[in-house]
């Protein structure tokens, strides 16, 4: 047997009998570094893997709901392109003569004959379509939660302002994505949802009757805007979302992954485990695992079953029927709003009860998010780089803020579903709606409050932690006759934890004039920077200082001392 | 004994304490060995273990290509079509388990796992990074002419032809897709005098007769299913629900005393609101209903909102009785039907 020579210099010595002499396996190494050579000397990869293969990562479970979203992109990619090979992009009616019975005569589009064809006709072609619709349904509710946990710990901070932004825009394009996959089976389902995005295009001032038909290439529905939307869900919006996807893991491997607070965890270093192997297997594993679970998902568990829904035509509609999640909260903002809001100016028609919940407020909601890092930069003036996560504790505002906006926007979906929240519990629907005109206001409002006090009142209870020790459920009996459970310092990497957030404190603005008496510029702008530090930063629990620890203990002492002193035992004052 | 647990207590207290300040303990010593690092035969356990569930992943392939061979599909029988989504992803689902199980099980039993500490480097580039990168757009600018002061002349014309050449494929672009632009068919449906009201969906006209107090009939104009191009476009519009109630509650509206016939009246089924079809009738309280946002209309006082995200009342379509008895529209709509848009009324 013979191998042919790399012709490196290495493989000079070896003559080619020893080499057929060799077990399997040192062939297999050779080949493998000869492969790697052939790479290496044409694109230097052998650097790249110096740098990528032994990054450390630290591990907690909040890290891996980003990775579910990247997965589940992976697993629509793959499920998606299975589904294109069946799928007919076309609004060309036609009148349905397939095997399933219920449909006959039927007319309908190439797209939901083709949907119909694919689900029936084609083994396991339902099952993909379960799974890529389970699929996108993950992908949207990860990323959602993803964000909340970068939000949560503050992980939007310098340097990741960037990263926010990449994976803001990603969340935006994750609703694009569904949204136009959601429309393209052309049933009466999908149809009414886009005959109330019509609806709300249609509101736009000035320029809303050309939207529309631009959108739709001649009046509602049209016949392009399926072949239209499919040539953005398959290509332009999963492109940009590849690209996205692309841009925030680099900016992850580039900066190093964010660590929770912990002995030895710094914003000068991480400490975790290294992408080979460790990370390559569990990493690698979870990709598995959450493929297996979206299959499962699509094999048990009957999503969007077109065929009940008919059709599109303009005409039918059914009770009780829900976008996909994500889509809720708009249609619950429609919902909420009461009609007397659309006004007539000078023969124009302004629809601001349709304009304000689905166009201003979902714009409002999102630029709230977008801008957090900077709207939480101006109240810190901070501007060093952090990488030790927050405990959401720690920053009482923030996590008030977050509550509330999830509570907001939860109100809202609530009413997007007010018609089976109605069924289900026996109310009248115009009280629900009337409830949650007042609920969408007043709750994230309480929501805030309560957050806010809770998370301070575990900050106390964190200092009382390191101030007094752990609880051991150890009763001690005095002399006195005094009982009394004895408290164990907590471990120096406990107490850690515990005192070394940051003690931030609201901005000092400077004087409004110079010392000449000239105003100096931007005084505006500075006052609102500190109204909106001491909103943030007025009400604060300052972590433990070491002083405050050696006094409680002095005074613990001459408590105890006393106690030993104390008068002979007295059932009514000793009572603690 | 408490006094001792008390002066323990400060004196550990002090370690860890610098200026009096806390300082940071450093990553903790101590790493609990799991029981496979201690234990080569819990090693060989967790590895056979591992190797068990990659096995496992071997047979849900298995399973899931035996359940494409052999499961029936065709839409006559339904059941076999779930049998089928069921076996393949129940297949796929231990294909893809068996491996991650594996893997992870391997990384969480097997492989090293002692914290390791790398350093951060500060993402901002060096001073001389940064001045040298500076140089270089300077040394580039000058070169260009742009660096010292001079082609102002070049710059603005190119930045504005810059910003201009995209209009050369934008407008074509965006002049496309609306292919005629006549947005003036938002005001119109293809109610004509004379046209028959018909059922929908088969088109069987209605005769005045037929329509009991209480009834509902849903509505497309005679002649709709005979289009060749546009039908759901024209039906997108002109779909109507036809109700009639006792004469003594309608309230007919001023100016529309002749657009209803003894007690049946017909309103546009597209609501005022964002254009869900208005279905659901509820006879008793003479209410329409719009499932989407539950915009109300009462449709014995002119189809007003009661209640709902809905400004405006449905529009009516005026209708008459024909010499053969039929219902027939006596004219279109006389506003825009549908959601509100800025020009509606213009």
């Amino acid at each position: 047997m013979t191998t042919p020579s790399s012709g490196s210099v290495s493989t000079g010595s070896v003559s080619t009998g020893t080499v057929s002499s060799v077990p399997s396996t040192s062939r297999l190494t050779r080949a493998a570094g000869d492969t790697a050579n052939f790479v290496d000397e044409r694109t230097s990869i052998g650097a790249f893997t110096k740098f990528m293969a032994r990054k450390l990562f630290p591990d907690h479970w909040s890290f891996m709901l980003g990775e579910i979203a990247l997965y589940s992109f992976i697993v629509l990619l793959l499920s998606g392109v299975i589904l294109t090979a069946f799928f007919v992009p076309s609004m060309d009616q036609v009148t349905y003569d397939g095997g399933l019975a219920q449909l006959h005569g039927a007319e309908m589009s190439k797209a939901f004959e083709s949907t119909i064809h694919m689900s029936f006709d084609v083994p396991g072609g339902l099952l993909m379509r379960q799974i890529h619709h389970w699929a996108a349904l993950i992908f949207t509710a990860s990323i959602v939660t993803h964000m909340a946990r970068i939000f949560f710990t503050g992980a939007f901070r310098k340097p990741r302002e960037i990263n926010w932004l990449v994976g803001f825009t990603l969340m935006i394009m994750s609703l694009a994505a569904g949204f136009t996959g959601y429309s393209l089976p052309d049933d009466v389902l999908s149809g009414n949802g886009l005959r109330i995005i019509d609806g709300v295009i249609l509101s736009i001032p000035i320029i809303g009757q050309y939207i529309s038909y631009g959108l739709f290439g001649a009046q509602f529905p049209g016949d392009v805007l399926i072949p239209r939307m499919f040539t953005a869900h398959i290509l332009l919006i999963p492109g940009i979302i590849l690209a996205l996807v692309a841009l925030h893991l680099f900016l992850v491997f580039m900066q190093k992954h964010t660590q929770h607070p912990g002995g030895g965890r710094t914003d000068k270093n991480v400490v975790g485990l290294p992408l080979f192997p460790v990370y390559t297997a569990k990493a690698g594993g979870f990709f598995f695992v959450v493929f297996g679970a979206i299959a499962l998902l699509g094999a048990a568990f009957q999503i969007n079953p077109v065929w009940n829904y008919g059709p599109y035509d303009p005409s039918p509609v059914s009770a009780g029927t829900q976008p996909d999640w994500y889509m809720l909260f708009i249609d619950g903002g429609l919902r909420i709003m009461p009609g007397l809001f659309e006004v007539v100016i000078g023969g124009y028609t302004l629809s601001l009860n349709v304009l304000i919940p689905a166009v201003v407020l979902p714009g409002l909601f999102f630029g709230f998010l977008a801008l957090y890092p900077w709207i939480e930069k101006w109240a810190t003036g901070d501007r060093g780089e952090k990488h030790v996560l927050d405990r959401p504790r720690n920053a009482p505002v923030r996590t008030g803020l977050g509550v509330a906006i999830i509570t907001f926007y939860v109100v809202l979906v609530l009413e997007g579903s007010n018609d089976i929240v109605a069924n289900v519990f026996h109310l009248s629907i115009n009280d629900l709606t009337i409830m949650f005109r007042i609920l969408v206001f007043a709750l994230p409002v309480a929501a805030f409050m309560i957050t806010k006090r809770i998370a301070m009142g575990l900050q106390r209870k964190d200092r009382e932690l390191v101030l007094h020790g752990e609880e051991t459920g150890r009763i001690v009996r005095f002399e006195s006759g005094e009982y009394i459970e004895v408290h164990e310092p907590i471990s120096e990497q406990e107490r850690w934890v515990l005192v070394s957030y940051a003690n931030l404190k609201p901005q000092e603005i400077g004087p409004e004039a110079n010392e000449h008496g000239v105003r100096r510029k931007g005084a505006r702008w500075r006052r609102f920077k500190a109204a909106l530090s001491r909103f943030y930063f007025e009400d604060r629990v300052e972590p433990v200082t070491p002083a405050e620890v050696a006094e409680a203990h002095a005074h613990h002492a001459a408590e105890i001392e006393a106690k030993k002193n104390a008068e002979p035992y007295d059932a009514a004052s000793s009572h603690v | 004994m408490s006094t001792d647990d008390g002066s323990a207590a400060s004196a550990a207290h002090e370690e860890g304490v610098v200026d009096g300040e806390f300082v940071d303990p450093g990553i903790p010593s101590e790493h609990r060995p799991r029981r496979a690092d201690k234990d080569p035969k819990a090693a060989r356990k967790a590895e056979i273990q591992a190797a068990a569930m990659f096995g496992i992943s071997v047979v849900g392939t298995v399973i899931a290509i035996w359940a494409y061979s052999t499961g029936k599909v065709g839409g006559n029988d339904p059941g076999a079509v779930q049998r089928t989504t069921m076996l393949m992803g129940v297949g796929i689902a231990l294909a893809m388990f068996g491996i991650g199980t594996g893997a992870i099980h391997w990384a969480k039993t097997l492989m090293r796992d002692h914290d390791m500490v790398e350093e951060r480097h500060q993402l901002r580039s060096s001073d001389e990074a940064r001045a040298g990168a500076i140089q270089m757009l300077k040394d580039g600018a000058k070169d260009s002419g742009v660096g010292v002061g001079r082609r102002g002349l070049l710059k603005g014309s190119l930045i504005t032809a810059l910003l201009i050449a995209p209009l050369s494929v934008l407008v074509p672009a965006v002049g496309n897709l609306g292919g005629d632009w006549k947005v003036s068919q938002f005001k119109h449906t293809m109610w004509r005098k004379g046209m028959r009201l018909t059922k929908d969906p088969d088109g069987t006209p209605i005769k005045a007769a037929d329509v009991t107090i209480g009834s509902v009939f849903h509505v497309i104009p005679d002649g709709l299913n005979d289009l060749k191009t546009g039908k759901l476009e024209e039906k997108a519009k002109a779909i109507v629900l036809l109700i009639r109630m006792d004469p003594r509650v309608l309230n007919v509206q001023p100016g529309r005393e002749d657009w209803s016939f003894d007690g049946i009246i017909a309103y546009s089924k597209v609501c005022t609101h964002v254009g869900c079809p208005v279905a659901l009738y509820e006879q008793q309280t003479h209410h329409l209903l719009c499932p989407c946002h539950q915009s109300t209309f009462d449709v014995a006082n002119g189809a007003k909102v009661i209640f709902g995200p809905a400004k405006r009342p449905l529009p009516q379509l005026p209708i008459m009785v024909d010499s053969e008895g039929y219902i027939v529209a006596k004219d279109d709509f006389n506003e825009p039907i549908g959601p509100s848009f800025w020009g509606r009324l213009k």
